[in-house]
């Protein structure tokens, strides 16, 4: 198929519809609107529906409801749209509900500002609502990958039961790229969705039930549990990283999404100011590629994180790293996207002003 | 023998945990009985809410989905839209409707969004405790209105249904009460309306039922329906508000 000039929030929106997705319910909020808009005029052409909710309290549980119905359904915020729908993805993860979430991260905290950051990162990683539960969250750095991720994100989905966030920034989102889109077809072996609530007249009078509610402790632990066993499944099988330029660098910059790119700009940089400098990229956030850093972690000197927060990922890091080497911070926030000649000054700095 | 009486079979065998004298089991009854009687309860699948009826899902013999506190209208309007052949409804309080989920309530009616609402008002938050709720009658005493609830600060009832009735795209709005045989009879017939009502694709449709709670009440059972009569009808008059139908 041929390669399309396309916005970030567009091809995502696409992406969604070519892996099959035919419901969207969300909130307008900046700077994601193309998306809703994107979804409201494609999906009715596709048999779909789109519904604008109310709020994004609303619209999370409209998704609670058609992933319930069986349905690929998808919704789209930005920070603080995804506050707001913190209880209902607690409860998707609770009653074990596939659906994909898009925050194109604007920065905060409060109403704050609406351009890019990544502080929304402890949100998306560790929770974010209540309970002991996770979200499977993927971080695409340029727009083919925002396509490729998104339309995996549905099959993680329907894999793990369990919600799929893609999470990018204002600049991934606002950014124009060429994008290509080949022929979806789902993965092999999803489980079928016998537990949607579809009417017990298609189920031989099987009453189906979605629900996370469990009053005796010992049955939601063992519930708990059993999500628990799915989340160590995807820690072992769904991590997924890159590694640039890590064979012989001194330092490697552990950056995702946007402020990867910027870093890559600052390697190139650096190599022809004589420095050794590589790149950890992790694409899943959670499962975070903790093994990956044991591949580097000999060879190289230090890390430098780069974060467009106040170092949210850098607990990841110090996690992963345990201490074998030193790991400096480089963070701009309120939305202040670095330059990759802040990220050179900082790899200079951290090797002792060589090479300047 | 000839059989009078049987337990609608769109109720399964769960014992209900309702306390002895609650009208949510009669309402759950009436539901059932509609259901079965237009012949959907195979294509019903039910929402429920959080409140006293959390465990709606173990009592409809139907497919359901349990929804967070006041989102049963989203969670309704979610499974609606992918499969409009379902007949889909909400459970809910008043604590669940009327305060948390005024948002939901109002948005699902003002979108006509083709689901029915069984609407269970008993002037109380039930399942926590006896505190005030918005339907909470003047003077009324409650855990967190101890004096009584005062106009002064605290208000006076939210009416749904001279409220949603307001709402243009909304098709059929009604409340009934069961404190009696007569009214219970009404009920029946309402909640089959308005399940009708969606069956023809007519839109949004609700059914407020005034609903006694005695054990935050403080009172007996039988006191419980003699108060629903003597004191939340004269605040909650009953009567079709709506029905595009022209029906009364
Ligand atoms: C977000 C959230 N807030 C509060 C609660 C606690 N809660 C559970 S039920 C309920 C009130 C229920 O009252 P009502 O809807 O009137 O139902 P009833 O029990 O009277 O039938 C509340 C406040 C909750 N479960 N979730
Ligand atoms: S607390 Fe009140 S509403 Fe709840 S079951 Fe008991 S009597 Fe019914
Ligand atoms: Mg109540």
């Amino acid at each position: 198929m041929a390669r399309k000039l396309m916005k970030g929030n567009e091809a995502i929106a696409a992406a969604a519809i070519n892996a099959g997705c035919r419901y969207f319910f969300g909130y307008p909020i900046t700077p994601q609107n193309e998306i809703p808009e994107y979804m409201s005029r494609e999906l009715p052409k596709v048999g779909g529906a789109y519904v604008q909710a109310e709020s994004e309290v609303a619209a999370i549980n409209m998704v609670y409801g058609a992933a319930g119905a069986g349905a690929r359904v998808l919704t789209s915020s930005s920070s603080p749209g995804i506050s707001l729908m913190q209880e209902g993805i607690s409860y998707i993860a609770g009653a074990e509900l596939p659906c994909v979430l898009v925050n194109i991260m604007r920065a905060g905290p409060g109403l704050g500002g609406v351009q890019p950051a990544q502080a929304d990162y402890f949100q998306a990683t560790k929770g974010g609502g209540h309970g002991d539960y996770r979200v499977l969250v993927l971080a695409p750095a340029n727009l083919q990958e925002a396509v490729d991720l998104t339309q995996l994100a549905f099959d993680l989905a329907d894999k793990y039961r369990n919600p799929v966030m893609v999470l990018a920034d204002g600049m991934i989102g606002q950014l124009m790229e060429p994008v290509e889109f080949s022929p979806y077809r789902p993965a092999a072996g999803l489980p079928p969705k016998d537990w949607a609530t579809t009417g017990t007249v298609h189920s031989g009078g099987r009453q189906r039930v979605i629900n996370s509610l469990y009053l005796y402790p010992d049955q939601l632990e063992n519930h708990v549990r059993a999500i628990f066993r799915k989340y160590a499944e995807m820690e072992r099988t769904e991590v997924r990283y890159e590694l640039y330029n890590c064979d012989q660098a001194d330092v490697v910059i552990v950056a995702y999404g946007t402020t990867s790119r910027i870093a890559r700009s600052a390697i190139e940089k650096c190599r022809r100011l004589g420095l050794r400098v590589g790149l950890l990229r992790p694409i899943t956030l959670y499962p975070f590629p903790l093994a990956a850093f044991d591949l580097v972690v000999e060879r190289t000197k230090a890390f430098l994180v780069v974060e467009m927060s106040m170092g949210q990922m850098l607990d990841d890091v110090k996690i992963a790293v345990a201490g074998r080497r030193p790991i400096s911070f480089y963070g701009r926030t309120g939305g202040i996207v670095p330059t990759s000649e802040e990220i050179v000054k900082q790899v200079q700095e951290l090797l002792g002003g060589r090479g300047a | 023998m000839k059989i009078v009486y049987e337990k609608s079979r769109g109720l399964t065998d769960v014992p209900m945990h309702y306390c002895p004298g609650c009208t949510h089991g009669i309402i759950h009854k009436l539901v059932a009985e509609t259901l079965v009687e237009l012949d959907v309860l195979g294509r019903t699948v039910a929402v429920a809410p959080v409140g006293c009826a959390v465990f709606a899902y173990e009592y409809f013999n139907c497919d359901a989905q349990e929804a967070a506190h006041g989102r049963a209208p989203a969670v309704a309007t979610g499974i609606k839209r992918v499969h409009p052949d379902n007949i889909v409804f909400t459970y809910q309080g008043d604590g669940d409707l009327a305060s948390i989920g005024t948002a939901e309530i109002v948005h699902a009616a003002m979108r006509g969004e083709n689901i029915t609402v069984v609407f269970v008002n008993n002037a109380i938050y039930g399942m926590t405790g006896g505190q005030m709720a918005p339907t909470t009658l003047v003077g009324q005493p409650t855990t967190t209105s101890p004096l009584g609830r005062s106009r002064l600060g605290q208000g006076a009832p939210l009416r749904v249904c001279e409220m949603l009735a307001t709402i243009e795209a909304t098709a059929y709005i009604a409340r009934v009460s069961v404190h009696n045989i007569p009214r219970l009879n009404g009920a029946k017939r309402a909640l089959k309306k308005a399940f009708q009502m969606q069956i023809e694709n007519k839109g949004f449709s609700l059914v407020e039922v005034l609903s006694t709670c005695p054990t935050n009440w403080g009172l007996s059972p039988v006191d419980s329906l003699r108060w629903v009569e003597q004191n939340m009808l004269p605040a909650y008059p009953l009567g079709v508000y709506k029905d595009i139908e022209g029906g009364t």
